[in-house]
């Protein structure tokens, strides 16, 4: 039953069935990222698509588990590298990037775009650093694996970027281990190594949570001042919706390895449509609210990627499951929709009515916020 | 690092200060608690006393432990005179360990002769129970879970608990005596070729290496596929490094860390194997002079083998304090 439910058409879009290359820069295409295990299949990314152009910023939001990571390291090729990763993630659907497909491409291929034509900044600098070579060397490793330069080159090409991301005297702290440094200093770094080798799509995996909050904003100001500069994509993923209003032209909202909610972050934003969407942005702290107000979690907890609820995933939390006719929000999933009335590319996968949600956002949702 | 090199050759000239005091007093002063007189240990029972008498005036065994000892320290840097009055004086050239109860021999000569062997052992069974070990163990950790990982592993284990007199005489029988394949040189000399070196010293060097080999390639394996679920491997790769560069840039390295600490740890255990391996083997290095040694009382000898094993193993500690400062920049000093 569950696979009759799996198509992964995404209706209300010309569904694209000879794979030709898209005009977007970045397509992705129905990604599904299951990995076996001995509990079961998790199905951490389900049939997700989105499309992204150069200078565009797309933030993908989502609690914990709901398949972001896995995404972009999907996008990256990273489930497929590894001696002994290769049996565990299965991988289907497509990744265009730039006239490219890179799920049937070679590794190699897709090895030489990694680094530079896509990069990746990670959410713990700490950790994602290597604790024994300096920051200068792991940079310039970045930048030689591909250009074909010497040392002495590279090395300045290290001191040019992290004076570009803001870091104080680059000619001496180049050759400083990432221990000597401060989080916000290895984010920076981290960031310096990203683009050292100009890179056409960023993806930037929760930049600013292990960062305290007036470093945050300083790496955010950052990475968008540093798009401009670039003219790359961008993708940040992230469960703190504010980051996305700060930096996003377009929003991805995942929720069980599956996107509930995509489009203009403006319109995502003003009219969100599926009561997921609604339930984070009545959970973020605001300071403007009164002080009384207690903060409004969604409630439940992620579903398991194992089993994932039948009909909408979101049905067992969802305060509006009873709404729609009959049973149907537990036994037919919902495919994403275009909205009704919207500009374009707005998209939604709930049962509810175009009214009902209308009436919803404006009376119940809304004055909350 | 200069002062930190200084500072540590002096620590361990001290803790070598320490152990011989520490070695010299129980050998000299547990004789005289249990009423034993080193003078009969050295001369036999049924010696006049008027021989002992010289006897302890000659050694300075009449003298106070404390001086006794001085004695002994000032010997090795500057040479020592034995005298029993004026025209019985025995002259013993720096460096001065003293001579043999037994064969009254210089046990600096003795130790000397000695010492290439247990070298070249201990070195030998070092290089190759790393080089083994590690190298099986990475392979097991990139193979994990494959026919490979699990033949080594089930090889490992048994190795880990088989002991090397049990080893040691099984290759003997099998290479030496039945098929004849080697042949085993009774005296190692430096005047041998080292042909003759390799062939003798083959079996031991494996009946060593075997034990620590196993050992070594658990923890390899253990902590390689720890460090390649480490999140700055993502990143190598996120690089666009190929997996070669990432296992032997990223991962091995820091796979070398934890293996460094125990193996500065097992260079104290080598010894005692060193030991069991030269009994086995018939070698006559400075476990066969130790066990000799201490199965006749010979106390000088045994004074001796402690300074040198003791040296041995501060300066190999030390020589893994440097590589592990070389290798990790965060425990790198001054």
């Amino acid at each position: 039953m569950n696979d009759l439910n799996r198509s992964g058409a995404v209706a209300g879009e010309p569904v694209d069935t000879t794979s030709a290359p898209p005009s977007a820069f970045l397509e992705v295409r129905d990604l599904k990222v299951h990995f076996p295990t001995d509990d079961g299949l998790v199905k951490s990314v389900d049939g997700l698509s989105f499309s992204l152009e150069k200078g565009q910023t797309l933030g993908i939001v989502g609690e914990s588990g709901s398949g972001k990571s896995v995404t972009s390291l999907g996008i990256m090729g990273l489930h497929t590298v590894g001696q002994y990763s290769k049996r565990r993630a299965r991988i289907s659907g497509e990744i265009w990037l730039d006239g490219q497909e890179l799920l049937t491409a070679p590794p190699d291929k897709v090895r030489k775009l990694r680094g530079r034509e896509m990069s990746m900044i990670f959410q713990d600098p700490l950790s994602a650093l290597h604790p024994y070579y300096s920051i200068g060397k792991q940079i310039v490793e970045a930048y030689r694996v591909h250009h074909n330069v010497d040392k002495k080159t590279a090395r300045k090409r290290a001191i040019e970027l992290l004076d570009r991301v803001g870091i104080p005297q680059p000619d001496k702290r180049v050759d400083s281990y990432p221990h000597e440094f401060s989080g916000g200093m290895r984010q920076r770094a981290m960031i310096a190594m990203a683009l050292v080798n100009n890179p056409e799509l960023l993806i930037a995996d929760e930049p600013t949570t292990a960062l305290d909050v007036t470093v945050q904003a300083q790496i955010l100001d950052l990475i968008r001042d540093l798009q401009k500069e670039f003219g790359s994509a961008v993708i940040i993923i992230t469960h703190d919706l504010g980051v996305v209003a700060e930096l996003a032209d377009k929003i991805v909202v995942m929720y069980g390895g599956r996107c509930v909610e995509r489009g203009p972050a403006e319109q995502v934003f003003t009219h969100p449509q599926h009561p997921y969407t609604w339930g984070l942005l009545g959970s973020m702290p605001r300071i403007d609210r009164d002080q009384t107000d207690r903060l409004n979690p969604v409630k439940g907890s992620p579903p398991s990627l194992i089993n994932i609820p039948s009909g909408c995933a979101f049905h067992p939390r969802c305060p509006y499951a009873d709404l729609p006719k009959g049973n149907v929000t537990r036994t037919v999933r919902p495919e994403l929709e275009l909205v009704d009335g919207s500009a374009e590319s707005h998209f939604s996968a709930c049962h509810l009515s175009a009214e009902q949600r209308e009436r919803l956002w404006t009376e119940e949702i809304a004055p909350k916020l | 690092m200069l002062a930190y090199l200084i500072r540590r050759i002096i620590a361990v000239i001290m803790m070598v200060l320490v152990v011989l005091l520490t070695t010299f007093s129980i050998f000299y002063l547990l004789p005289k608690w249990s009423g034993q007189d080193l003078a009969v240990v050295y001369a036999g029972k049924g010696t006049s006393p008027e021989a002992l008498e010289g006897i302890r005036n000659k050694l300075g065994l009449d003298e106070p432990v404390l001086a006794q000892f001085w004695e002994f320290v000032k010997g090795i840097p500057m040479g020592r005179d034995y005298a029993n009055g004026a025209d019985d004086v025995t002259h013993c050239d720096a460096p001065c360990l003293g001579y043999s109860f037994r064969t009254e021999t210089s046990v600096w000569d003795a130790l000397t002769s000695a010492l290439p062997v247990t070298g070249a052992l201990a070195l030998g069974a070092c290089i190759m129970w790393l080089v083994g070990g590690v190298a099986v163990g990475v392979l097991s950790a990139l193979k994990r879970g494959s026919f490979w990982d699990r033949t080594a592993m089930i090889g490992a284990l048994s190795g880990v608990s088989m002991p090397i007199f049990f080893t040691g005489m099984i290759m003997m029988g099998v290479f030496v005596h039945s098929l004849g394949l080697l042949k085993l040189d009774d005296e190692l000399t430096s005047s041998d070729s080292i042909g003759v070196w390799f062939e003798t010293l083959l079996l031991p060097w494996i009946a060593l290496a075997f034990l620590q080999a196993a050992m070594y390639a658990r923890l390899t394996r253990a902590t390689m596929l720890e460090v390649m679920g480490e999140d700055y491997i993502r990143t190598a790769r996120s690089k666009g490094l190929g997996e070669q560069a990432v296992i032997i840039r990223h991962a091995l390295r820091s796979t070398m860390t934890p293996i460094l600490t125990v193996f500065g740890l097992d260079l104290g255990v080598l010894m005692g194997g060193a030991i069991l391996t030269e009994q086995t083997f018939g070698l006559k290095g400075i476990g066969y002079e130790a066990v000799n040694a201490v199965g006749s009382k010979d106390l000088p000898v045994i004074l001796g083998v402690t300074l040198i094993a003791a040296l041995a193993i501060a300066v190999a500690n030390l020589v893994v304090d440097i590589m592990y400062a070389v290798i990790d920049p965060r425990v790198r000093l001054g």
